[in-house]
């Protein structure tokens, strides 16, 4: 016998704290990190909820958390390749400096390739 | 109160608590290492509402690979060891908006659950939830190893050294 609401509230607050934490860091690691508090905190409401409610398929919540776990890996690895990707063409991961409609100024390219937003040349 | 809720309210406590490390410290792989504390009393609480299976997973993935991915990328972008003092934009309507968020969600969950009680439910091993995954969600857990395949490809090819360099770049 639990009381489901410690750990609603739980989730609650570490959802607060990962969105604080994305909108207040501007290392693009450390921004990840909160995604992963907020992920985290879907996670937990989702198995909790799971206790609570009885639904007809059993343990659906549960199977639920495990497909978000697996979109998690998925996003971060994606989204470490871009951190990195971005730390070659800019020598920094510091979000608010990048620039969201032009290629970075690098030193000696001049093609006319369209860049993507992160700085990559696409269609190459 | 049962042995159960306090083992909630300590892991709960737990997590938040490191999770408020992770967005606050000023040492970038400090921040990875209290990740992996909060990640761990999640799995923990995992555990006592009943999710085997949820929990080693956590523990696998996010702890063992999430995390280390994470500090790989802290390492890969040369992140100073020690303090540093720039990774911060100005914190006041982040906390507003987070705050707002997390103390609004506790608020209305509060109310919706109050002090109720309920059974726990019958362990979610990896049989359960095996015959749950292959019996009904089949389809979406294809689509998610479909997902996996494309994410992987994906990473991959932003990573190839050679995009976004010029020739002349590649030539240095």
């Amino acid at each position: 016998m639990i009381r489901p609401v410690i750990p609603y509230v739980t989730a609650a607050l570490l959802f607060g704290v990962g969105v604080y934490g994305v909108l207040r860091r501007r290392n693009a690691v450390l921004l990840l990190m909160s995604v992963e508090l907020m992920l985290n905190a879907v996670n937990l409401l989702l198995v909790t909820s799971d206790t609570t409610v009885r639904a007809v398929l059993p343990q659906t919540g549960q199977v639920f958390t495990l497909f978000v776990i697996v979109i998690a890996a998925a996003e971060v690895g994606v989204g470490l390749a871009i951190v990195l990707h971005l730390y070659r063409l800019r020598a920094s991961v510091a979000l608010d400096g990048v620039p969201l409609t032009d290629a970075p100024p690098l030193d000696g390219a001049t093609d006319a390739t369209p860049a993507g937003p992160l700085g990559e040349r696409v269609g190459r | 109160m049962t042995g159960a809720d306090l083992l909630l309210l300590a892991l709960g406590a737990v997590a938040v608590g490191a999770g408020l490390l992770v967005v606050t410290t000023r040492h970038l792989v400090r921040a990875g290492l209290y990740l992996v504390v909060c990640l761990a009393a999640v799995a923990g609480l995992y555990l006592v509402l009943t999710a085997e299976l949820v929990a080693w997973v956590q523990v696998l993935i996010y702890v063992g690979a999430v995390v280390v991915l994470l500090l790989f990328a802290v390492m890969l972008t040369r992140a100073p060891i020690g303090a540093s003092d720039d990774l911060d934009r100005p914190g006041w309507p982040a906390a507003l908006v987070g705050g707002g968020a997390g103390l609004g969600l506790a608020v209305l969950l509060v109310d919706a659950f109050r002090w109720s009680t309920v059974e726990l439910p019958e362990a979610g091993t990896a049989e359960r939830l095996g015959a749950i995954v292959f019996g009904s969600w089949v389809l979406p857990f294809e689509l998610l190893s479909v997902l996996l395949l494309a994410a992987l490809i994906g990473a991959i090819v932003l990573s190839r050294p050679e995009i976004g360099a010029s020739p002349e770049e590649e030539r240095r």
